[in-house]
């Protein structure tokens, strides 16, 4: 992409279930619904059956108030639930339970902002409001959605907590916006609201513009990914429409996985009559319950980056990497918590084992670390053994997947004794080090061919005696052969 | 003597004394309903054979001394926009045709699950609840009992004619801009709205919700206070009801008034009377105060305004409350299912709303669109509450307001169907009490010259309700009217 950053806007609405509440905004009705047959989860609430009324789930406050606190927002001290009308199949009220932040109407919570670090340097992204709403129904289509015979109703979905987070429009390339997201989802990870790795809890809609144009809304993307693929095609499409001197509709368009198709105008821009929901009193939100809420509020990932730099002396490098995942920050902290004899260098192998080669096999193998066997212990216990010299950095590396299942290091030494090692290219790295190493007795080999006994005694040393002779003798030979060195 | 003669009380004092079965009262009751409905035509749909069943196992528990309901197998009338469970809940309107719904109202697990009420039938109303002369039911209209050939008054004129005609002791209606009052005056029986907030709406189907509440209607002052009584309350499925005591206002009536203030706004009185509405209303004023109340002229300087405000609140709330409407889930759809959803839902609507639905659905769908909003909706927010403090000013100086419930007696079928403002315009006495979310409450006084019966409206602080019952009731003892029957007959004046 060649976007100078001045031309492109971009400005985005993020709606996240809040996944981790166990019912719905409205209603009792379970959350849960991801492996629930479709209506199973519904009531006469999220049914919207006449006669029913809402009642706000006093969790779902709790859970936008810590967001809100996260994200550093001026919460409202009172709100008003309003109704956003209009029809479709989705909606079984004809009208969805959301805020609105005109007409006499408040958002939760107003302003805050997200620090993100682009290109290494950092930049703030303000924020215009986050509010709560209820989830329409879902949807499903046999095939894609133009050519399915039917669509299905599956009102499991119906009044799930949605918390809408909108950015003002400051957000200048894709890559900006795909990093405001990756630390948005950090934040909501923090503040244990969501779990966004589950399928259909995330939702973004982009607003894009280039500068002295009309923007479009790109609608309903389903991961972060897409978001940075529909924005690089949409500001590609408007560049080009602009270059050919067309002029940018301001429009809603949907975005279908490769290219963005503008909706029916007709259709979709639309009088939605927000008005206030009278079914629903005034929430009055204390500062009291704020603060509460601000004392059991877990630490955010930037605050944990200053401590974790400050308590076992990381680099903010590693500090950074380390809490990208919550979890992972907190299996390491566990960790190196274990051992009391752990000091910086300790702290450090400790943070290399677990980014460079834990997180490694998770990534190649699609896990989380709650899926897998491995424990902190594991860790410590494979920083000792290095330690003690029962087993080198090489051969340990070998025994990660292993390790993942629930072995430990020190129990697999004991059961299968000095571990042999005949992969060809692991003595290959060691007798390379050893004649790097030894260029005294190299020299040797060229007068005594005998000498090649001593350069096969340092393997067998660097690797405890588990190098296999054999392997070892015939790699030594083609090594030393191709630096005629030998014959 | 026939049961329709007893009062609600009368009735369950002779179930618990074991005088009668009360299998014995329903058959009876349905005898009389058989008699008369179709003179009257109260019951969009009765169910004889579920309430009988439900009188055996009632009498087999009384029997056996395990059941104490404080209306132990008393028939009700129910509205048919309360919902009953697996009972037809049409809202008298064709797109609910068939519907019947999987849960019950709060009010109808008060009134019947846990105190032993019995429901005959779903009366007859306003589709909606929208008029008031329940000439706007899909079903056709109830025929008022003192004059076959006028209205009972809307939109609960199914739930006070069969009071009013010994159909029923009493029945649950519902009162948005004067539903439980208009008919209750024109059919000459007693209703109140109680505070919004005071009874749960929930499983009562939303007119204009920020206006709905539920009332029970009666032939006197005490069984309206004992329905009252049971059907008040908090209610956590209802965000809007208020956590706050009932009070025991069957206990409460028969306190003197003395001393009590008594609030006469001018406004009340003004152009647009009937002038022996007038006359009656002020004699019973007047015989209230023979009871030792004190009066105090008022002035209700917006009321001018109550009848725009209260349109505009009303049919923006219904344009939105009606959105659910489809056919899709539930109720009947088009069988025409030509285009696509849209076309489909719009064709739905359009056939299964009746006129006046679809009128105030477009002007709610109106007011509330880009660009009107502030000059139509927001504004009649302001006024109302300009009108609230106008009520909260008068409280200051008085324990009640009387006036008369409606401006005229009840009109004739057909009188002012063409005429959609003049209707509107009766509802200028009842529907500020609304706005200002007070309770209200209408007990017979009289009649006209036509022998129509005159309403009597006693408007009451918040949460109030004991005041306005103590005061109906002294003043219905006081008049002496209450058993008096209706003659089911055309009057022909």
């Amino acid at each position: 992409m060649s976007d100078t950053p001045q031309d492109v806007i971009i400005g985005l609405e993020v709606h996240i279930q809040l996944a981790n509440l166990k019912t719905k905004l409205f209603c009792s009705c379970s959350s849960d619904y991801r492996s629930a047959e479709p209506n199973t989860h519904v009531c006469p609430i999220c049914l919207g059956l006449p006669g029913s009324l809402p009642v706000i789930n006093k969790k779902s406050i709790e859970f936008a108030t810590r967001l809100a606190l996260a994200l550093n927002c001026k919460i409202n001290p009172k709100f008003w639930f309003f109704r956003k009308n209009y029809f479709y199949v989705d909606l079984p009220k004809g009208y969805q339970i959301s805020q609105y932040n005109k007409a006499g109407g408040k958002a939760f919570a107003d302003g805050g902002k997200v620090t993100i670090k682009i290109n290494s340097s950092k930049k703030e992204i303000l924020l215009n409001r986050i509010h709560l709403e209820e989830d329409p129904a879902r949807l499903v289509h046999k095939g894609s959605i133009r050519t399915s015979p039917y669509t299905l109703v599956d009102y499991n979905r119906s009044g799930i907590t949605l918390i809408e987070t909108v950015t003002e429009p400051v957000l200048s390339s894709p890559a900006e916006a795909r990093e405001f997201l990756n630390q948005l989802k950090l934040i909501v990870q923090y503040t244990g609201i969501s779990d966004l790795s589950l399928e259909g809890t995330l939702r973004v809609d982009a607003n894009i513009s280039i500068k002295g144009h009309p923007r479009a809304e790109v609608k309903n993307i389903t991961s972060f990914k897409e978001v940075e693929s529909a924005l690089i095609y949409e500001i590609t499409r408007q560049k080009h429409e602009i270059k050919k001197g067309k002029e940018i509709m301001q429009e809603t368009r949907h975005w279908d996985g490769r290219v963005t198709i503008p909706l029916r105008t007709k259709e979709f821009e639309k009088d939605y009559r927000y008005f206030p929901e009278q079914d629903l009193v005034p929430i009055v939100i204390k500062k009291e319950f704020i603060d509460e809420i601000k004392d059991y509020l877990p630490e955010m990932p930037n605050e944990r980056v200053l401590r974790l730099q400050k308590q076992y002396m990381l680099s903010e490098f590693d500090a950074e990497n380390l809490i990208l995942d919550k979890y992972i920050a907190d299996f390491y902290e566990n960790g190196v918590n274990k051992d009391p004899t752990f000091g910086p260098d300790e702290y450090k192998l400790y943070c290399n084992w677990l980014m460079n080669n834990i997180v490694g096999w998770l990534n190649e193998n699609n896990k989380k670390i709650d899926e897998t066997k491995l424990k902190p212990s594991h860790i410590i216990d494979l920083i000792s053994n290095i330690k003690k010299g029962n087993i080198t950095t090489k051969i340990a590396k070998t025994l990660i997947g292993d390790m993942m299942k629930g072995n430990s290091i020190s129990k697999m030494i004991k059961d299968k004794g000095k571990k042999r090692i005949s992969e060809e290219t692991i003595i290959e790295e060691y007798s390379r080090e050893v004649i790097d190493e030894n260029p005294r007795i190299i020299e040797d080999c060229r007068k005594n061919p005998k000498a090649i006994e001593a350069l096969i005694g340092r393997v067998m040393g660097k690797t405890k005696g588990q190098a296999d002779p054999k392997i070892t003798r015939k790699i030594m030979i083609i090594l030393l052969r191709n630096m005629r060195i030998i014959d | 003597m026939e049961i329709y003669n007893y009062m609600g009380y009368e009735l369950i004092e002779k179930i618990r004394s074991k005088e009668i079965t009360i299998q014995e009262v329903i058959q009876q009751t349905y005898e009389r309903i058989e008699e008369t409905e179709e003179l009257l035509h109260s019951f969009v749909y009765l169910s004889k054979e579920r309430a009988l069943k439900r009188a055996k196992n009632l009498d087999a528990q009384l029997k056996n001394g395990k059941t104490t309901g404080k209306v132990l197998g008393l028939p009700i009338g129910v509205k048919d926009l309360i919902c009953i469970k697996d009972s037809p809940t049409t809202c008298g309107s064709k797109i609910l045709e068939e519907y019947r719904p999987p849960y019950n109202a709060t009010v109808i697990d008060y009134l019947i699950e846990r105190e032993g009420a019995i429901s005959v039938g779903r009366t007859n109303m306003d589709e909606f609840a929208m008029g008031s002369s329940t000439e706007n039911s899909s079903y056709g209209p109830t025929y008022n009992p003192w004059d076959l050939e006028r209205v009972p008054g809307g939109s609960s004129g199914g739930s006070s004619s069969c009071v009013a005609s010994g159909q029923t002791p009493i029945s649950l209606g519902s009162d948005t801009g004067g539903s439980i009052r208009c008919p209750a005056a024109y059919c000459g029986i007693v209703g109140i709205k109680p505070t919004y907030g005071r009874v749960s709406r929930y499983g009562l189907v939303s007119y204009a919700n920020s206006l709905d509440q539920i009332g029970p209607l009666g032939r006197c002052v005490y069984d309206v206070a004992l329905i009252l009584e049971i059907i008040a309350g908090y209610d956590p499925l209802d965000s809007t009801t208020v956590d706050i005591g009932v009070d025991e206002y069957t206990k409460e009536l028969n306190r003197s008034i003395e001393k009590k203030t008594l609030g006469i706004p001018k406004e009340f009185f003004g152009e647009g009377l009937q002038k022996d509405v007038k006359e009656k209303v002020k004699k019973s004023i007047n015989k209230l105060e023979g009871l030792g109340a004190n009066v105090v002229d008022l002035s209700f300087p917006h009321l001018e305004y109550t009848i725009p405000t209260y349109y505009l609140i009303a049919m923006s709330e219904a344009s939105s409350n009606l959105e659910r409407y489809d056919g899709l889930r539930y109720g009947k759809m088009s069988d025409d299912l030509k285009g696509d959803v849209y076309e489909v839902f719009s064709r739905t609507r359009g056939e299964r709303f009746g006129s006046e639905v679809r009128r105030r659905i477009i002007l709610g769908t109106y007011t509330l669109s880009a660009g009107y909003y502030d000059m139509f909706y927001i504004k009649a927010l302001k006024v109302r509450t300009l009108i609230k403090k106008d009520f909260q000013n008068a409280f200051e100086q008085c324990d009640a307001i009387v006036c008369p419930t409606m401006p005229t007696t009840a009109f004739k079928i057909g009188e002012l169907v063409d005429d959609p403002l003049q209707m509107y315009l009766m509802d200028v006495l009842t529907c500020p009490v609304n706005l200002a979310g007070l309770p209200g409450l209408s007990i017979p006084c009289d009649y006209d010259n036509k022998g129509l019966p005159i309403g009597f409206q006693i408007i009451g602080n918040y949460f109030d309700e004991k005041t306005i019952l103590n005061i109906g009731y002294q003043l219905e003892q006081e008049l002496n009217i209450y058993r008096k029957i209706p003659p089911l007959t055309i009057r022909g004046n």
